[in-house]
């Protein structure tokens, strides 16, 4: 069964621009580590993140093994205090995520 | 009796509801992750697979921020921004990783060349970062030393 990956999002609006920090938390396994008995540990890693604002993708991230472990992403983007935007994400097993986020 | 028929149906309204939007999502596109750039082993075969032939020039208007020493290889925070106008998408390679592509952010035409995001290093390597824009592929590169365990060997 899919599980829901987690992200935490905030998104700050300044002079027309929005930053926006965005943190997943997912183990980001990148196929190459051991576990304690020498077996692999099977490659599970954050594969798209994409945030969409009025109807336009703003931000669309391709990530790969050499991402940090929770990887964490700042970008900016002209909005506006108030409005909303959706965050989705899907990882190498399927398991997907999304938040809807306010800006501040 | 009357209360709990009241609930079982504001509760069944609800449940539909929840059938009803799950049902109704659209079907994400998501564009076609690059197998073929990520799970490429060497610098230019990685470039090569994300961005086929397009001209590399280095430019000043790219700005990388790394730290010259990361003590734990694991995240490396990095920084891109950059004055280009019209940016398409933003990819950080690692030369020595196992797979040098990092990571590729797309970005729209609201969304300003200004990135923030933590990679993983294997070693010390040369980071760089590609910037699309106006067809043609912007580079910037700063060299990371990663001492392992972060005890300063």
């Amino acid at each position: 069964m899919a599980t829901k990956i987690k992200i935490k999002v905030k998104a700050k609006e300044k002079k027309g621009i929005v930053k926006a920090k965005l943190l997943v938390k997912h183990p980001m396994e990148s196929g190459m580590r051991k576990d304690k008995a020498g077996q692999l540990i099977p490659i599970h890693h954050l594969k798209e993140v994409k945030v969409d604002y009025k109807g336009e993708t703003v931000f669309h991230g391709e990530f790969g093994t050499g991402v940090s472990k929770d990887p964490f992403v700042a970008f900016a983007f002209k909005g506006t205090a108030g409005d909303k935007f959706t965050v989705d994400a899907v990882d190498s097993k399927g398991n997907t995520g999304n938040v809807e986020v306010k800006i501040k | 009796m009357n209360l709990s028929r009241r609930k079982f149906f504001i509760n069944f309204g609800k449940g539909a509801g929840y059938l009803a939007l799950v049902a109704s999502l659209p079907q994400m596109a998501w564009a076609k992750w690059n197998q073929k750039a990520f799970t490429a082993t060497n610098l230019d075969a990685a470039i090569k697979a994300k961005y086929g032939e397009l001209p590399i020039v280095d430019s000043k208007e790219v700005n990388l921020k790394a730290p010259a020493i990361a003590e734990n290889g694991a995240v490396v925070p990095v920084k891109v921004k950059s004055s280009l106008a019209d940016v398409k998408s933003i990819s950080l390679f690692v030369k020595d990783n196992p797979s040098p592509l990092t990571t590729t952010l797309n970005l729209g035409k609201n969304s300003l060349a200004d990135i923030q995001i933590r990679i993983r290093m294997g070693k010390t390597s040369e980071v760089i970062a590609i910037v699309e824009s106006g067809g043609k592929l912007h580079r910037a590169s700063q060299q990371v030393k990663v001492t392992i365990g972060g005890c300063g060997g």
